[in-house]
């Protein structure tokens, strides 16, 4: 029984932690919220000195070649901050998904440049796109950062394209965005020259995947940061001649938070691992993942502003900031519901 | 990191199996299946002494008491191959689980040659008597009167929801032996022979028809001097020690049997048409996935080595699954509808499933009910302020 972090992997994580409980915080993201969403001095250190945007891709493309599990360990440091960088974006979902699914020029050509952070890509599927000669023509909704992209790897059923942000036809509209770390923007395409990847579908479920990992670890990281403050709120505020953590009422609503977290732990690593070891469990490690983390974050991060009292309802307050991130979790890459209706077809001998 | 076990580990468990399906094929195949804890029990008591003379006893005990010096993992596969092979559950459960480790931490070389082999052998089945009337959650309230008397304790008072007291041959109990003493000073850990005029058992009959659990009365009763833990009045380091031996091994063979229980949920939920109702869809796969985060959660605490911090999934995993089973409980009842609420047997006994409904109620209740597990979960794992201690 080996279900530990190896030396390797623990040290990846404390250095990740490290990196964003000093990096990201409150005052940069606040900046990076009232632009673009992307704290852009963040996003270039994490890259370039920590060399971490690549922990999961290839090293022949400037990746560190590791797996899934170090990248969980990643996003769940940089979720614990609610850190305004692409991560899932231009790294878990447009990288994963073209070193997946890309031609060896695609791959050769923008991988380094992803892995840098010198280009920023974001990436979405959408229903329909017509397709017309080398050009592609529709909307595409909901794009997380897609203001602040440069390329987007978009996919329909049929397949899945590169689209420069500057190439003709491509009109991006940054949408005013619940969660300012994360905004979403509108892509619409009138015949834009567009590069398909050759393997589009294997490019967008590997997308999808690696998508769902960072979420979850978002999520898992997100929600232990939500108890955290808690706790720590919980010490130091006196009402009643005591501290507000000696109530029961409190206490076994903080222990519900832990009951959930550790659930969400044992969930996000056991889908990483299981997608690593291409295990037959990862399909449902990955849907139990995604559904489990991003309730339990919303869970935490509601209890958060609840137990805080009315500073916990203030824009001063980082409060808002996990709650707003946990909506946004719940939602993006199929809510809860989808995916449990996965797993139940799974377990009913109804998957196709 | 990694999900499985190794090459190695997955021969140990094919020998396992083999072996427990033979069993369960052959001589003792009148007892396969049952999943209540009182049903059989003289048979299930002869399965021990089985299981004992093949060595499969005890098996993460050392080889000197009756035992195989097993690797945690390979105890964590045979008690998975037990429950999958349709074994009942260990009769000597609290034996081999609580007796038998708390006298191998803390029992002398005598205590040890005197217990452990009978208990990995089947011939020394034991029951808990820590809760009272009056001292339940709040153990250190217990009032049980132990004495020194010309070399023998003598041993006043009442033990109740004493589980499987009945088919047992001894007690093991936290008795107050320091006249005035309060709390958790002034208890001794003794352990009993049942079989004498000074004990008596009355069973007490549980929502579900079955009396698994008893009063136990002390009248004078009588052990020699030598039957305590640990030294007197350490009663309480013993009892904590062995309430931390319940989170062991058996976690994942009792998993297995969860495992059993959603599947005939499922399978149901597919006959009956339930599965076609999408809030059944969802809490089938919320089950699901419930039971896939407990088995790793187990499997990150049991792969844990660094015991200098509290660890959270060890220190959750009791309220976890006991609040999962119950929830199952009322899943199965959701499944199959008013056929769930009737049974054609006129004793009031109860297929796997309405039995389930019923005795998950418990789950939340024994060991440390579900508000004391959330109380520690602040305090240890949060440091949060113990709750206040009232004297009424
Ligand atoms: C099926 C079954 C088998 C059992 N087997 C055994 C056995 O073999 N040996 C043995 O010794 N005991 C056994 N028990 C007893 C079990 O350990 C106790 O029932 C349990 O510890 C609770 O004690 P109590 O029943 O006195 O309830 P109480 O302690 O009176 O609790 C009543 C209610 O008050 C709540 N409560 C109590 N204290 C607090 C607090 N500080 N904060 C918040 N809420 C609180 C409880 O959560 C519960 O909801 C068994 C019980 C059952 C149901």
């Amino acid at each position: 029984m080996e279900f530990v972090f190896t030396e390797e992997q623990a040290m990846i994580g404390e250095t990740a932690r490290a990196f964003f409980a000093e990096s990201a915080t409150s005052e940069h993201t606040r900046k990076a919220m009232a632009g673009d969403g992307i704290d852009r001095a963040l996003w270039r250190s994490f890259c370039g000195e920590l060399g971490l945007g690549g922990v999961a891709l290839p090293e022949t493309y400037g990746g560190a070649g590791l797996g899934m599990v170090e990248f969980a360990l990643v996003a769940e440091a940089a979720g614990a901050q609610i850190a305004a960088i692409p991560l899932a974006g231009s790294i878990a979902m447009a990288a994963h998904a073209i070193a997946a699914g890309g031609s060896e020029s695609q791959k050769a050509e923008i991988l380094p440049r992803l892995i840098s952070g010198d280009v920023i890509g974001a990436c979405a599927g959408t229903q329909m796109l017509t397709v017309d000669a080398n050009t592609i023509s529709g909307q595409v909704d909901f794009v997380a950062h897609g203001a602040a992209a440069d390329l987007f790897v978009l996919g329909d059923t049929e397949g899945a394209w590169i689209v420069r942000r500057d190439a003709p036809g491509v009109t991006v509209t940054a949408l005013t965005t619940m969660d300012q770390t994360r905004p979403f923007a509108r892509v619409t395409l009138d015949r834009a020259t567009a590069e398909p990847l050759p393997k589009g579908q294997q490019a967008l479920q590997t997308a999808r995947e690696c998508g769902w990992v960072c979420l979850a670890a978002e999520a898992l990281g997100g929600a232990q940061a939500a108890l955290d403050k808690t706790v720590a709120y919980a010490r130091e505020r006196i009402q009643f001649g005591r501290p507000i953590g000696s109530f029961q009422a409190y206490k076994h609503r903080l222990a519900d938070m832990v009951i959930e977290i550790e659930q969400a732990r044992s969930a996000v690593f056991w889908a990483a691992c299981a997608v690593d070891e291409g295990s037959d469990e990862a399909a449902l490690a990955l849907h139990a993942a995604k559904s489990f983390c991003a309730d339990t974050f919303f869970m935490c991060a509601s209890n958060m502003i609840q137990l805080h009292g009315g500073i916990g309802f203030t824009w001063e307050h980082d409060a808002h900031l996990y709650f707003k991130r946990a909506r946004s979790i719940q939602t993006m890459l199929g809510n809860g519901n989808y995916h449990r209706e996965q797993v139940a077809k799974m377990i009913l001998g109804e998957a196709a | 990191m990694k999900l499985g076990f190794s090459p190695e580990e997955e021969l140990f468990r094919a020998e396992c199996a083999d072996w427990l399906n033979a069993q369960m094929a052959g001589e003792f195949r009148d007892i396969k299946g049952i999943s209540t804890l009182t049903e059989k029990a003289e048979r299930r008591k002869e399965w021990e002494q089985h299981l004992g003379a093949h060595g499969w006893g005890c098996i993460g005990w050392p080889k000197e008491w009756g035992g195989r010096g097993a690797t945690l993992a390979e105890q964590v596969i045979f008690a998975e191959e037990y429950a999958r092979a349709g074994v009942p559950g260990r009769v000597n459960h609290i034996g081999i689980e609580l007796a038998g480790p708390t006298i191998l931490t803390f029992g002398t070389e005598d205590q040890k040659k005197r217990f452990l082999p009978d208990i990995a052998a089947g011939n020394t089945i034991f029951c808990q008597g820590f809760s009272e009337p009056g001292a339940g959650s709040d153990l250190a309230s217990v009032r049980t009167k132990g004495r020194l008397e010309n070399g023998s304790w003598v041993v006043n008072g009442q033990k109740i929801w004493t589980s499987l007291a009945h088919i047992s041959d001894w007690i093991f109990v936290v008795t107050r032996t320091e006249e005035g003493s309060k709390g958790p000073k002034g208890l001794t850990f003794l352990m009993m022979p049942i079989d004498q005029p000074g004990i008596e058992i009355r069973p007490i009959k549980q929502i579900n028809g079955d009396a698994e659990f008893n009063e136990t009365f002390f009248t004078d009763a009588t052990c020699p001097e030598d039957s305590l833990i640990g030294a007197v009045g350490d009663g309480w380091r013993i009892a904590m020690g062995l309430l931390a031996f319940e989170r062991g091994v058996s976690t994942l063979g009792q998993q297995m049997a969860f495992r059993n229980e959603l599947d005939a949920i499922i399978l149901d939920a597919k006959a009956n048409g339930a599965a076609s109702d999408s809030l059944v869809r969802q809490r089938l796969a919320k089950a699901e996935i419930g039971l896939r985060l407990m088995r790793y959660g187990a499997l990150r605490m049991l792969s844990n080595t660094d015991h200098s911090k509290v660890d959270g999934a060890a220190l959750t995993y009791k309220i976890q699954w006991a609040t999962w089973r119950r929830n199952l409980g009322e899943l199965a009842m959701d499944v199959l509808g008013q056929a769930g609420e009737v049974t054609d047997n006129a004793d009031y006994e109860w297929t796997m499933l309405p039995n389930l409904f019923l005795y998950s109620r418990a789950d939340t209740i024994y060991g440390g009910t579900n508000q004391i597990q959330r109380n520690l979960i602040a305090e240890r794992g949060l440091g949060m302020p113990r709750e206040p201690r009232g004297d009424v």
